[in-house]
Parts: C-alpha cells; sequence; structure tokens
C-alpha cells in the first residue's frame, strides 16, 4: 500500500526524473517526504488527543502533571537525531554525484553563457545555438559563465542546478536518460525579464544530435549576413531588449537606427555607422543612448566577426537612413577555404528554433 | 493572622484600581505626551501603530501579486509586457523588504516586547527608557526611507540585494540599503536595551530560572540583534560604496566578488529569521503554560533551546549558497551545522506537548493560535530538513518550495504567535475584552486560508516552478490559482482580525485584571496598568504555579490568593 502510495506521490510532487542522479534524489526525496507526514501525523495526532481528552471541565481546575524528566527529554532527542544524521549523509552522497562529473564527460562540453535574459550554447566544435541539443546517455559537462548579473541554470527534470556567476566558471553536469525535451529556466533572479529565461534542452539520440551539429555547420557557410545577423539576435537574446519594428523595449528599437545620429546620456551625439554598432556590442557602457539605463550585456568574447557583420547588415537592411548596398548574398558555397575553418566561422543555430523565437 | 490573610486575599491586587483612576493610556494627554514618553507601554503601543501600518502595506502588496500571477493563468492570456514584469518585481521586494525589516523582526520584540517585558519583570520601565524611545524614532526614521523608495522609483532587487545586480540596477537601491540601515539601529537599541533590563531589573525572587520562558526566548533574540545586525549593516554600507563610490567589493566589472555579499548578508539574515522566529516561540511557551494551566514541561530544556538555536543559528549560513559554487566540504559542513539547529526546535515542540499532558486545556482564542502553531511550525521544520538535505536543497534552492518553507516558518509561526500574543495581552495592554466568536471565525479563517495558499506551493517548487517569475509556464497555472484563491482567505482573516481589535477598543466589555489565570507578573497588575506599572511590589514565585489563582464568576476572571501562594511557594522549595 505504501510503495503503491509512494509510486503515485512521485508525479504528484516531483516531475518524471530523466537524469542519471534523479534516482538518489528522490528516493532521499520519497523518504524525508514519508518521515514528515509521520512526524506530522503524530504530534498532530498526539495535540488532537490531547485537546479533546483533558479539555478543561471548569475554569476552576487545578491540574497538576509533571514537570520535567531528563530521560525523558534525552530520549526524545534521539529518534530526530539519528534521522537527521541518515538525511545528512544520504543528501551529502547525492549531492556528491550531482556534483562531481563521471570521467570523459568533458568530452561532450558545452558552454553555458547567460545574459540578461538569454541562454546561449557553445558546443565543441564553436557552434552556437538558443537551445541546448545533447545527445542522450552521455555525460555532457558544462561551464556556466555569465556577462553580467547571477543566473542560475536549472533543469528540474534533471534535477541540476547551479549558478551562473559572472567573473567566474562554476561547473556542473547531467546525463539524460530519455529522449525529449525539458525546460531550462534561470532560477536567480536577475532582473526585469528573469521569468522569460526560459529555453529548451532537447535530448536527441547520437545520431540524430550527430546530424544537428552538422546542420548549424552548413548553416554558417550558407548564410546571407543578413540573415546571419537575424539568426544571432535570437541565439543571442538581443530580441529581449531591441525590436525589429520600432518599438522601443529596454533598449532601442533598431529600426532605422543605422545612419541616424544618436544622442548620450552625457549629451554627445554620434552617428550610427558600422563602428559605432561594433563598439555598442563589445562595449556596451560607453556610449550609453539617452533615455536607457545601462543594462546591456557586453557580448565580447562570445559574438563572432561574422556575426557582428551579419547584425550590422540586418541595421542597414531595416533602417530608412540608409541607402547603400546590403549584403544579403550567400557565402562563397561551401567546399572553398571557408569550409576549412568551420569551427571559427560558424555561430548556426537550427532554423526550427530560430524560427520559434522569431516568431515571439 | 488570619485576619490579615483574609484581607490579603479580598483586596488580592484587585482592589488597586478603581473606576476613575488613571491607567498609562489616559494618564497624560496631548500628542507630545505621547511622542516624548519615555513610558515602555506607550512606546509599545507607538510601535504597534507603526508596525501593523508596515504589515498592512506589505500584506497589500502581496495580494496584488498573488492577483498579477493569477491574471497570468487565463489560458490565452498575451504575451507579458515589459511594464507588468517591472510591476511584479517592483511589488515582490517591496513585500518581502517591507514584511522583513519593519513587520517580522521587529513585531514582537517591539510590540509585546516593549508592552510586557518589564511587567514580567515587576519593575517600572526598560533599563534605559530613552533609548528605547530612540529606537522608534530610529524605525520611523528607516520606514521614511522606505516610504521615499516607494515614490521614488521603487526597488527591484529582491529584499536579499544580491549583487552584482543590486550595484546595477537603477531602482532606489541607496535609499532602501539606507533605511534598512537605519532600521538595523532600531533593532540593536531594542536588543541592548532588553539585555540590560532583564540583567538589572529582575525583582528579588526572581533567579535566571524563575523567568518567565517569554523572558528567556526575548533574551536570546536580543543576543542576536546586538551581534548580528551590525553585519548587516556593514554589508549595506558596502553596498552603497561601491553604488556610490564604485569601489569594487562586490561587482565583478569592478574586481569584486559577488558571492562574498551572500556570505555577508546571509551572516546576518540566518541569525535574523530566529530573530523572527524565537520570540514567538516565546509566546507559545506562556500560551500553553496559561491556557493548559499548569507547570511548563521541561521549563530548563525550552530556556536553553532558545539559547541553542541562538549561538548555532550563527554557524548555518552557507546553506542558502549550495547552488552558489562553493566547495563541497563547505556544503557539507553548512548541512551538518543546519541539521543540529533542528534538533532544539523539535524539541521545544515535544515539551509543549507534554505540557498539554493532564493539563486543563482551554480553547481561547489566543491558545487556538498556539495550536496553530505547532501545526505550522511543525510543517515549516520539517521541509527545513528538506532544504537542509544537500541533494534536495539542489533541487530545490530557489524555487517555490523554499517560498512556501519561509512562509511557513515566518508567516505561519511567527504571524499566528504574533497574534495569539496580541489577543492573550489584549485584555492587559487595554483594559478591553474582545468577541471571541469572531476571533474564532478569523482564526479559523487565517489557518484555513494560509494552508490553501502556502501548501499547494511546496507542490509547485517540487515540480520546477522557480522563484520571483512574473510570468511562468501553462503547467504551473494550478498551482498559482489555488494558492491565489487561499491568499484571499488569508487576507479576510486578518481583516477580520483587524475589526475583532478595532471593535473591542469601540465597545468591548472591560477586562478583569487577569482574565487567563496566568500568574506571570503582568497579571499582578491592574488592566490596563498604571503609568508606574505595579502600585505594589508584585509578589514573585515560579511563574508557572497558577493555582494560587482561583476564579471569580462576578468578574469572569481570577483572583490571587496571596497566602496561598506563599505556602505553594515554600512547598516548591523543598
Ligand atoms: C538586457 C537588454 C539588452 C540586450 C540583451 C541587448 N541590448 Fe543592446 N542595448 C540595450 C540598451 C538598454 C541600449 C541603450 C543603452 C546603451 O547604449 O547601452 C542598447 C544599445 C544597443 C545598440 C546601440 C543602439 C542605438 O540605438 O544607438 C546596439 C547596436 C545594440 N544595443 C546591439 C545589441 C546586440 C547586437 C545585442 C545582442 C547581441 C544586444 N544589443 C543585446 C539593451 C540590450
Ligand atoms: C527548523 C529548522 C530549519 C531548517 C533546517 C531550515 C533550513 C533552511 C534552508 C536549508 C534554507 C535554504 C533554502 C534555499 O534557499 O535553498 C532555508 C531558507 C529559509 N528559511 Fe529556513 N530552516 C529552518 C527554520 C526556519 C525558520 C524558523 C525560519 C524563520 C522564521 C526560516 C526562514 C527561512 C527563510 C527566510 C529562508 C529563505 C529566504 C530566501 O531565500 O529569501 N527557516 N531554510
Ligand atoms: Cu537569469
Ligand atoms: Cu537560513
Amino acid at each position: 500500500m505504501l510503495a503503491i502510495l509512494a509510486q503515485a506521490e512521485k508525479t504528484f510532487f516531483l516531475p518524471p526524473g530523466r537524469s542519471t542522479v534523479a534516482a538518489s534524489h528522490d528516493g532521499l526525496y520519497q523518504f524525508v517526504l514519508w518521515m514528515s507526514v509521520i512526524w506530522l501525523i503524530l504530534i498532530a495526532g498526539v495535540m488532537i488527543y490531547f485537546v479533546i481528552k483533558y479539555r478543561r471541565k471548569s475554569p476552576h481546575d487545578k491540574p497538576v502533571g509533571p514537570t520535567h524528566s531528563t530521560a525523558i527529554e534525552l530520549g526524545w532527542t534521539l529518534p530526530p537525531l539519528i534521522l537527521v544524521m541518515i538525511i545528512f549523509v544520504w543528501g551529502f552522497r547525492g549531492f556528491m554525484d550531482m556534483n562531481q562529473a563521471p570521467n570523459g564527460a568533458t568530452r561532450n562540453q558545452v558552454i553555458v553563457a547567460a545574459s540578461k535574459w538569454n541562454w546561449s550554447f557553445t558546443y565543441a566544435g564553436g557552434q552556437n545555438d538558443g537551445t541546448l541539443h545533447v545527445p542522450v546517455n552521455t555525460p555532457i559537462s558544462l561551464v556556466l559563465t555569465s556577462s553580467d548579473v547571477i543566473h542560475s541554470f536549472y533543469v528540474p527534470d534533471f534535477r541540476v542546478k547551479k549558478d551562473v556567476v559572472p567573473g567566474r566558471y562554476n561547473k556542473t553536469w547531467f546525463q539524460a536518460t530519455e529522449v525529449g525535451e525539458y525546460n531550462l529556466f534561470c532560477a536567480e533572479y536577475c532582473g526585469q525579464q528573469h521569468s522569460t529565461m526560459v529555453t529548451k534542452v532537447v535530448v536527441q539520440s547520437q545520431e540524430d544530435y550527430d546530424a544537428y551539429i552538422r546542420k548549424l555547420d552548413e548553416i554558417i557557410m550558407t548564410m546571407p549576413p543578413v540573415e546571419l545577423g537575424k539568426r544571432a539576435y535570437k541565439v543571442y537574446g538581443c530580441k529581449q531588449c531591441h525590436s525589429l519594428d520600432g518599438i522601443a523595449g529596454t533598449g532601442p528599437s533598431w529600426k532605422d537606427v543605422f545612419g541616424k545620429t544618436q544622442t548620450f546620456a552625457d549629451g554627445s551625439s554620434r552617428k550610427v555607422d558600422e563602428n559605432y554598432v561594433r563598439d555598442s556590442i563589445l562595449n556596451p557602457g560607453k556610449d550609453l543612448v539617452a533615455g536607457y539605463d545601462n543594462v546591456m550585456p557586453t557580448f565580447q568574447g562570445q559574438i563572432k566577426e561574422q556575426e557582428i557583420t551579419g547584425v550590422i547588415e540586418l541595421l542597414k537592411s531595416i533602417s530608412a537612413n540608409y541607402d547603400g548596398p546590403i549584403l544579403d548574398k550567400a557565402p562563397a558555397a561551401p567546399g572553398d577555404e571557408a569550409g576549412a575553418d568551420a569551427g571559427d566561422t560558424s555561430g548556426g543555430g537550427n532554423d526550427e528554433t530560430g524560427e520559434t523565437q522569431l516568431q515571439e | 493572622m488570619s485576619v490579615i490573610q483574609d484581607q490579603v486575599k479580598v483586596s488580592g491586587y484587585g482592589g488597586q484600581q478603581g473606576p476613575g483612576e488613571t491607567n498609562y493610556i489616559n494618564h497624560s494627554k496631548g500628542i507630545m505626551s505621547w511622542l516624548l514618553t519615555l513610558d515602555h507601554k506607550r512606546i509599545g503601543l507607538m510601535y504597534m501603530i507603526a508596525v501593523l501600518t508596515a504589515f498592512l502595506g506589505g500584506g497589500l502588496c502581496a495580494i496584488a501579486l498573488r492577483t498579477m500571477l493569477y491574471m497570468r493563468s487565463a489560458p490565452d492570456v498575451a504575451p507579458i509586457t515589459t511594464g507588468t514584469q517591472d510591476v511584479y518585481n517592483q511589488l515582490f521586494t517591496l513585500h518581502g523588504a517591507i514584511l522583513v525589516f519593519m513587520f517580522i523582526i521587529p513585531a514582537v520584540p517591539a510590540i509585546l516586547g516593549n508592552m510586557i517585558l518589564p511587567l514580567m519583570l515587576g519593575a517600572k520601565d526598560v533599563a534605559f527608557p530613552r533609548l528605547n524611545l530612540l529606537s522608534w524614532y530610529c524605525y520611523m526614521a528607516g520606514a521614511t526611507f522606505f516610504l521615499f523608495v516607494l515614490l521614488s522609483g521603487g526597488l527591484d532587487t529582491g529584499w536579499t540585494f544580491y549583487t552584482p545586480y543590486s550595484t546595477s540596477t537603477s531602482t532606489s537601491v541607496a535609499a532602501a540599503t539606507m533605511g534598512a540601515f537605519i532600521l538595523g539601529f532600531s533593532s540593536i537599541l531594542t536588543g541592548l536595551n532588553f539585555i540590560a533590563t532583564i540583567h538589572m531589573l529582575r525583582p528579588a525572587g526572581m533567579g535566571w530560572f524563575r523567568m518567565p520562558l517569554f523572558l528567556w526566548a526575548l533574551y536570546a533574540t536580543s543576543i542576536i540583534q546586538v551581534l548580528a545586525t551590525p553585519v548587516l549593516a556593514i554589508t549595506l554600507m558596502l553596498l552603497a560604496a561601491e553604488r556610490i563610490l564604485h569601489v569594487g567589493i562586490f561587482d565583478p566589472a569592478l574586481g569584486g566578488d559577488p558571492v562574498l555579499f551572500q556570505h555577508f548578508f546571509w551572516f546576518y539574515s540566518h541569525p535574523a529569521v530566529y530573530i523572527m522566529i524565537l520570540p514567538g516561540m516565546g509566546i507559545i511557551s506562556e500560551l500553553m503554560a496559561t491556557f493548559c494551566r499548569r507547570q511548563v514541561f521541561g521549563y530548563s530544556f525550552i530556556a536553553f533551546s532558545s539559547i541553542a538555536i541562538a549561538l548555532l543559528g550563527f554557524l548555518v549560513w552557507g546553506h542558502h549558497m549550495y547552488t552558489s559554487g562553493q566547495s563541497a566540504m563547505t556544503n557539507a559542513i553548512f548541512s551538518l551545522i543546519t541539521f543540529s539547529v533542528a534538533i532544539p526546535s523539535a524539541i521545544k515542540i515535544f515539551n509543549w506537548l507534554a505540557t498539554m499532558y493532564k493539563g486543563s486545556i482551554s480553547l481561547a482564542t489566543p491558545m487556538l493560535y498556539a495550536l496553530a502553531f505547532i501545526w505550522l511550525f511543525t510543517i515549516g521544520g520539517l521541509t527545513g530538513v528538506f532544504l537542509g538535505a544537500l541533494s534536495l536543497d539542489i533541487m530545490a534552492h530557489d524555487t517555490y518550495f523554499v517560498v512556501a518553507h519561509f512562509h511557513y516558518v515566518m508567516v505561519g509561526s511567527m504571524l499566528t504567535s504574533f497574534i495569539g500574543g496580541m489577543y492573550y495581552w489584549w485584555p492587559k495592554m487595554f483594559g478591553k475584552m474582545y468577541n471571541e466568536t469572531v476571533a474564532k471565525v478569523a482564526w479559523f479563517l487565517i489557518f484555513f486560508g494560509f494552508n490553501l495558499t502556502f501548501f499547494i506551493q511546496f507542490i509547485a517548487g517540487s515540480q520546477g516552478m522557480p522563484r520571483r517569475y512574473a510570468d511562468y509556464l501553462p503547467e504551473f497555472a494550478i498551482y498559482h490559482q489555488i494558492s491565489t484563491l487561499g491568499s484571499y482567505v488569508l487576507a479576510i482573516g486578518l481583516f477580520l482580525v483587524l475589526y475583532n481589535w478595532i471593535q473591542s477598543l469601540v465597545s468591548g466589555p472591560k477586562a478583569p485584571q487577569n482574565p487567563w489565570g496566568g500568574n506571570t507578573l503582568e497579571w499582578h497588575t491592574s488592566s490596563p496598568p498604571p503609568h508606574e506599572n505595579f502600585i505594589e511590589d508584585p509578589h514573585v514565585t515560579e511563574p508557572y504555579e497558577m493555582r494560587a489563582w482561583d476564579y471569580d464568576e462576578s468578574i469572569d476572571g481570577y483572583v490571587y490568593d496571596k497566602a496561598k501562594a506563599i505556602e505553594l511557594d515554600k512547598q516548591s522549595q523543598h
């Protein structure tokens, strides 16, 4: 009976576990849960029983009861003490498993870059995307970096959480046990759009995963700069703050910006050209656009040159203040020298995630 | 001999206060007689008005928050706007900051402690009455800063002020930290005053182990207030220095370490959670004794567990940072010590239950709150055990599980003990009784509404719902809907309490000197007490020896039989 109940509780309280550490975590959870239920029933039961049994009969009552007993005090200290020590050891061992990546996990290392309010994942080959794709039954090691404030990498189905702290590299790992899509949340409050800092972990078979990585490589080599810019706009989370349609958000809209003269908080001004855009991306605090806060994270070290070019071309393509040429043709076909250097030039993503994100 | 005894019995202390005589409330008149008062009871009353106003403000924020979350549950809801997100983030910050710094921390010590502590000691006042008044002004000054924050762009850092977000946001962090800094002084001054008062002003015959347990709890609380609050002050000063002067302390962009802030912050704020709960536990000990009408079981274990909690509470702050990247060894040590703090809390529960054994249990309103406390604190403490366990906390940290946990201990336990204490000492403070039926209905609404609001959040959190989210995935909608409905029930219950109190002030029947039969010294003077607390020195005996108080139907209260008290005291000395 208890076992059946425990089974039912499992999905009632916890989402089904989809990683190798879930079993140990869930076992302890069940243990503490049932221990708590028993203690609660015991305490509440005794309390209610006493309330009924020793209910005041008359205001003249002058009851006398026991006032102390060292033996009893020590006696009832023991059970909770033993229980919490068991829980401590169990919890510690579970934690060590969560904490210590198995050998070989670093072969599948993903760099997780968190910034206000976006996740971006860089795979071992340098490819880059806004959703995290991993092969099933393979230990994945994660290196977490933040370019602004503290975020926290959280996938409930995998029972994994680790803060992403600026100025240091935190590490964690997981090994997914089932193909599927799982939610990935930011768990540490990080400002305005914290609650939208949610993306997916896509767990795939090894073949599907390999195909996905190949596709990322291809996209980069074949994509016209304007398209590459649009993709960077989504993958790096520029869209959280910048719109393409003229409506100001947390940051200024990108519509009609290129070629216009921008005024800054300190009263100075500058014409928006290629260098200005580049500066804005790599060193956003420098020229603060009047009327906006200094909240844009730097993308130094994350965004690639081709992608900056892409963003510049994208800006040109949606600006009425610019009437020069726009690079909207695909670069040279795959196979020539660009292909030999795929790791460097890539930054690709799968158009599937790209599309859904653009609609938002 | 017997004639004298009879006289004592008849006059008891009951004859002290004739109808036309003055008490501390009508002792002197005019606004200045309040603003410059050195009377601990009047300062307690002024604290009551200020702190309850803060409670109302913080509570309304909560209702607004829950309503916003409810509105996000519609299946066809439009994408959330940045404006809505800003409002939500500011509301949860103000809610937390106001209720933690301006309500939960000061509520019991500053209101009930100020009112009752000197009375329980049979003293005329606290040791430093001027310092006491100063602490109220500090509170008001700190509150003014928060008011300023409210009017000047708000605050969106969460009550925890985590860096580097708090050093980079454009909201009024400097003003808010200044406010919390000044409020801290109010807390330190109260703590100092209580420590000195308990050391210096105990009456002849009251050794440490004849002190009511409420005083032990206030003593333990005061130690934390005096030792921990300065750390918060320093932390907030460093934060302000970084924001204003750009000194790199916490912000990695300036060469600082953001996790250092968390260490500083929790080094204060974990002990602070015991500032919140210990006085509440003290109240529960009083209520248990009086409404079971018998000696507390395990007096010295309860007293020492307060001190143990206060001291061990300084060594567990790291359990708020298991996921921050601190070393596994650090995590293990903090986890181990965290569990050790759970033990004294469990001991208290067992002792209260044992106090009920063979008692004469009255279900008057204050006792109902004490019973609710046991239920809520048990849940809060047991879920603390989940969070103390390393692997479980990795999953639960920064989710609604933690939100539910601390609301069970802070709101569930601390608030019920506070309201229970208010009802218990209400007749003493104001000399009026309240409507018992309304009080009980309100109790039920609060108890039911509270559990409805927060129990479901354990499930939401276990399922992975992160905290501080203005919006959420559709699978979490049901939890938010239930929680919001519960919060409305809870709010109605709380407003009913307010109505109950106001009605009592306006038209409540006159309270007897001792309506419950308690024997701690505040019941040895009239209700409300005179300006100087006691006309005649109270008779000090065992604090929970209630058998010398006889019920008198004509006044619906208890009358002291001093001769009997002397005799019982003699017996107990053997
Ligand atoms: C957290 C919100 C946020 C994100 C994410 C963000 N920005 Fe910004 N951005 C701003 C704000 C606010 C400003 C205006 C203030 C300033 O100049 O720093 C700005 C300004 C700019 C400007 C100058 C625009 C002008 O009108 O002068 C450019 C170009 C820019 N961002 C590019 C990007 C790119 C490219 C990305 C993604 C790789 C990005 N931003 C991501 C908030 C953001
Ligand atoms: C009885 C034993 C208790 C244990 C073992 C315990 C344990 C914990 C742990 C481990 C956390 C960290 C959770 C996390 O953030 O991941 C936590 C959070 C918290 N606890 Fe407790 N707790 C106990 C009692 C209390 C009491 C009595 C109070 C207050 C009255 C309290 C108030 C809080 C608060 C305010 C937080 C989190 C605040 C925040 O993150 O904003 N706890 N508790
Ligand atoms: Cu985040
Ligand atoms: Cu803590």
